[in-house]
């Protein structure tokens, strides 16, 4: 069965998403990426979904939930790479993903994830 | 049905007699404009659309313009229906010029069904709706030409009206003109997201001085099109905002309180600079 791979980084996750999202393999994900938040203890979590060209209601929720998620498990979800079609979509549906951060390519998504674990690290 | 016995021999024993007598009778009326036709165009008109009528009813349906043999009389019409428009006649104008070939027309019916009053009645009726449907049919053409002017001329106020503009490094503008209503904001949506993807900018400046007036659904495009750049990374200033818009906003009760607000777009500028802590060279211009 597929599976969404899950990169660790430092204390940071990434997940690429390389193929065309459906149901069973989200809520694999969802799974996949709670465990892995829990085992490594990590404090940021990357999510490319730069490949990705169709979304439906349910994935852009999912997406939303897995944010939600990490937030309970002390780890920030940054969504980078949107494509604009993507994007469009989900105004469209009504979602517009509040509380995930977002960022237009992996560098500045990075930044971002950096920035935050340094200042808790700070705190 | 086709056209009646008496009108296709009428058609084929007078041609010249027809001809002269309607270019007569148009030239007397004021619907001929004289000014933007000479008498030479309107005789080779008239000698043409005559040949072509006469064509048709030989055996074209009377009921119907639909059949095959109609077709060169309509390409004629509808092709004079455009010169037509195009030299500043107005619709009517044309179609009156087909209506008009009725009076001679019925006076030859007349003439040549002198004692039949009941074969004049039915004549007449068979080609006044004969003309009719052509004279509509000019009317129709002449709108036809219209809509497709119209539709032209929305696609290139889409495509004018939408231009977004690179600022700085990383900010973008998208100074807006005119009413936005849901077609023209997804255009709006489509060509900043894309220039956000191509640029790689992080912030955008929605400019709205030239839109005249903010009503709960303008507000709602404006949103979503601040939610899309948002969710591709990007943040989103609205500026411009006249005091009236200001005013209309809070009376509708529109939340704008997600998004950044300046009153100008130097002000939105100053802001997104040092957001992305740009660095300003420190020359003299």
């Amino acid at each position: 069965m597929d599976r969404i791979p899950i990169l660790k980084m430092g204390s940071l996750l990434l997940v690429t998403i390389q193929v065309d999202m459906h149901d069973q393999l989200a809520m694999q994900l969802q799974d996949d990426l709670t465990t892995r938040i829990v085992e490594a203890c990590a404090h940021g979590v990357l999510i490319d979904i730069s490949s990705l060209e169709i979304v439906d209601s349910f994935i852009g929720r999912m997406i939303s939930n897995i944010a939600a998620m990490a937030r309970v498990l002390d780890a920030e979800t940054v969504v980078v790479g949107m494509q604009p079609a993507v994007a469009i979509t989900l105004v469209e549906l009504g979602l517009s993903l509040e509380g995930v951060r977002t960022a237009l390519n992996v560098d500045r998504g990075m930044q971002l994830l950096r920035e935050r674990v340094d200042r808790d690290s700070r705190q | 049905m086709v056209a009646g016995p008496v009108l296709r021999q009428i058609l084929a024993k007078y041609p010249k007699e027809l001809l002269a007598e309607w270019v007569q009778n148009q030239q007397a009326s004021a619907a001929t404009r004289a000014d933007l036709m000479n008498e030479g165009e309107l005789r080779e008109q008239c000698r043409e659309f005559l040949t072509l009528f006469q064509e048709a009813t030989r055996n074209g349906e009377v009921e119907s313009l639909g059949g095959s043999e109609w077709t060169p009389a309509k390409d004629f019409l509808a092709g004079i229906s455009r010169t037509r428009a195009v030299q500043g006649f107005s619709p009517s104008d044309t179609a009156t010029f087909v209506f008009s070939l009725k009076e001679p027309l019925f006076a030859r019916l007349r003439a040549e069904l002198k004692e039949d009053a009941a074969a004049v009645a039915a004549e007449m009726w068979t080609t006044s709706r004969l003309l009719d449907k052509l004279g509509l049919y000019t009317m129709e053409v002449f709108i036809k030409n219209r809509e497709g002017v119209i539709h032209r001329q929305q696609q290139e106020l889409l495509e004018l009206s939408t231009p977004v503009v690179s600022l700085w490094k990383d900010i973008l503008a998208l100074p807006l003109i005119g009413t936005l209503d849901s077609e023209r904001t997804q255009v709006v949506m489509e060509n900043l997201l894309q220039k956000i993807v191509s640029t790689g900018a992080s912030i955008a400046i929605i400019d709205i001085t030239g839109v005249p007036t903010v009503d709960t659904l303008v507000a709602q495009h404006l949103l979503k099109t601040v939610a899309a750049a948002r969710l591709m990374g990007a943040d989103c200033i609205i500026s411009g905002i006249r005091p009236q818009i200001a005013q209309t906003i809070v009376h509708l009760g529109v939340d704008l309180s997600a998004v950044t607000t300046k009153a100008t777009l130097a002000d939105a500028f100053l802001v997104a600079l040092r957001r992305t802590q740009a660095q300003l060279p420190n020359t003299k211009l």
